[in-house]
């Protein structure tokens, strides 16, 4: 177990360490929040909806987390490919979910930036006050809101190992799992069909906790759910990992070429 | 037991092109591989591009999955048992990839360490060791990426050797290092040999392959087309002389017409810049310098050389026949 413990802390430490050390991810991972922060603040105030103006904040951080985990997941995977690293990674006798899991972690760890970024946007900016309905519920929720997310990320990588073109498959799900989670308008306001989806999204309950952390409402509930709902995407993840990782070996997806 | 056990080892590669209605493509890269190697043995594995040398690779350290056949590393089957294989196992493979380029050598040890199960207390030691082993030590602070092909194959190694394999698979390690640091891989890969490792090279380098090989397959088309001790590869030709004239401009036509005297048993030429190299193998003792020279008619000639088959001679020989006898097409390497 502490062996398990020092090899996802290693693991993180590198993979953060690697994508802070690009300039262009560097970019990207600061400026995109702070487009969703401000496109959020103006439609949350052309819907004469001023009052809510730090769930809008909230809501685009939650929006950048998301965005970090699903192409950091894929982008990750993708990327140890092109660095020829995936292979020298699968030939490790590791199992690949204590692999991936990482590697998905340190891009919810990277995307936990945007969280603070697009708060601190809003109040920089748009003058939003910082009153959070329970403010220490929200220091819980988020963590464990990017942990969910993470799990999430790593299912998505469990994929992303037998597609030579990963990326193709990140860019269509990033806007349909914002809005189906309520990331940032609720999903009472989605069609009826389009709720058990969102039910069974472990970024759903995320944000609700994360929401009523900010205006008021039960956090706990959406955060154990989101807590359950997360671990059961990683044994999902552990489970496909075994027979992912054998189609790709059958499949020769794991190098480029 | 055997380090290395492969039989009748076969690779299919599948592709689809086109849409809607794809096109469904398969490649036999690898049709029918046996081979054995000891423990403490070095073992090459020669072959062109495109011969199946590295799907070989592949097939015995668990990145890919045999159509058929079957192989073991130490008894652990490579299909059935993949992680038991890997903890055996080291794979180091030549090119600039393979590394986190924008980390340190020390960051990068550090991570597989984690990966290799090296125990957290060894790590230290162990990591010290292979960079001095490796003669990395004073760089390992520098980010990779900074970083020439020949240190970052000295990493590479050093990354594989970091949970002491009993195995080594060597892919083209030396593949685009200068002379110098060829020279220093090699020593490397002789002492680590020497040490008991069994180690599993694949190449194009000849006089690499001599100098440190116990034993040789040399594979072409997917197939193995001849196995033994370097010397006893060499013997095959032992029946040959060797002319190397150096010409500038001899054309494909050229070639031919030096191929069809009568005692010639081969030709293989090798550019270098605005000269080349023309290796004619012929009959021993048939004295042919006159008739292949005439060959030339037109071109311009340089020195010219008789010597005795070299390893290259004897690989030359087997592919051109293995050329002859098939000629498979788009194979991966």
């Amino acid at each position: 177990m502490i062996r398990v413990l020092r090899l996802i802390g290693v693991g993180v430490r590198t993979h953060v360490s690697y994508m802070s050390r690009s300039p262009i991810e560097i970019t990207f991972a600061v400026l995109v929040p702070l487009v969703y922060a401000t496109l959020a603040v103006y439609l949350f105030r052309a819907a004469g909806d001023p009052d809510r103006l730090l769930t809008a904040s909230v809501g685009a951080g939650l929006m950048g987390i998301w965005g970090s985990v699903l192409f950091g997941s894929g982008g990750a995977v993708q990327n140890q490919r092109w660095l020829g690293t995936l292979e020298t990674l699968v030939v490790a006798p590791t199992p690949l979910a204590l692999v991936l899991l990482p590697i998905t972690l340190a891009t919810a760890v990277i995307g936990t930036y945007a969280m603070g970024a697009t708060v601190l946007w809003g109040v920089l900016l748009f003058g939003v006050p910082l009153d959070f309905a329970h403010p220490l519920l929200f220091l819980v929720a988020v963590p464990v809101c990017v942990l969910a997310l993470g799990m999430m990320g790593l299912l998505l990588a469990a994929t992303f190992v037998l597609l030579r073109n990963a990326n193709a498959l990140a860019n269509p799900l990033d806007t349909p799992v914002w809005l189906l989670s309520g990331l940032l308008v609720p999903v009472t306001v989605l069609p009826a069909w389009t709720h058990p989806v969102s039910w069974a999204l472990p970024t759903t309950w995320g944000a609700r906790a994360v929401h009523a952390a900010t205006s008021g409402g039960d956090v706990i509930t959406p955060l154990l759910t989101a807590a359950a709902l997360g671990a059961g995407y990683a044994l999902a993840a552990v489970l496909v990992l075994g027979r992912v990782e054998r189609r790709a070996r059958a499949a020769a997806t794991l190098a480029l070429a | 037991m055997l380090a290395i056990e492969a039989d009748t080892l076969r690779r299919t590669y599948t592709s689809r092109t086109g849409w809607p209605r794809s096109r469904r493509t398969e490649t036999e890269a690898v049709r029918g591989v046996t081979f054995e190697v000891k423990p403490g043995e070095l073992f090459g594995l020669l072959g062109p591009n495109g011969a199946g040398k590295t799907t070989t690779i592949k097939m015995l350290n668990t990145l890919l999955l045999p159509t058929s056949g079957t192989a073991r590393v130490f008894g652990h089957d490579v299909a059935r048992d993949p992680v038991a294989v890997r903890r055996r196992i080291g794979y180091v493979f030549g090119g600039d990839r393979g590394l986190y380029d924008r980390l340190s050598a020390l960051d990068n040890l550090r991570y597989f360490a984690e990966l290799y199960g090296v125990a957290a207390r060894d790590q230290k030691r162990r990591i010290a060791e292979l960079l001095d082993l490796v003669g990395l030590v004073g760089r390992e602070k520098e980010r990779v990426e900074g970083y020439s092909r020949g240190m970052r194959q000295r990493l590479h190694i050093a990354r594989g050797l970091l949970h002491h394999p009993d195995v080594l698979f060597l892919d083209e390690p030396s593949i685009g290092v200068d002379p110098v640091a060829a020279r220093d891989l090699r020593r490397t890969v002789a002492d680590l040999a020497a040490a008991g490792t069994t180690v599993l090279l694949t190449t194009h380098y000849m006089a690499e392959a001599d100098e440190l090989c116990d034993r040789i397959a040399v594979i072409a088309g997917g197939r193995i087309r001849a196995l033994g001790t370097p010397g006893s590869l060499k013997s095959r030709v032992g029946d040959r002389d060797v002319l190397d004239i150096e010409a500038y401009g001899a054309g494909d036509e050229v070639i031919d017409r030096v191929r069809r005297v009568p005692g010639v048993r081969g030709a293989s030429v090798e550019d270098r810049g605005a000269v080349q190299t023309v290796s004619v193998q012929t009959d021993r003792g048939a004295e042919l310098h006159a008739p292949v020279l005439a060959a030339f008619d037109g071109v311009r000639l340089g020195r010219v050389v008789s010597r005795e088959p070299s390893l290259e001679d004897a690989y030359i020989a087997i592919v051109e026949e293995a050329a002859g006898s098939a000629a498979p097409e788009g194979v991966p390497a």
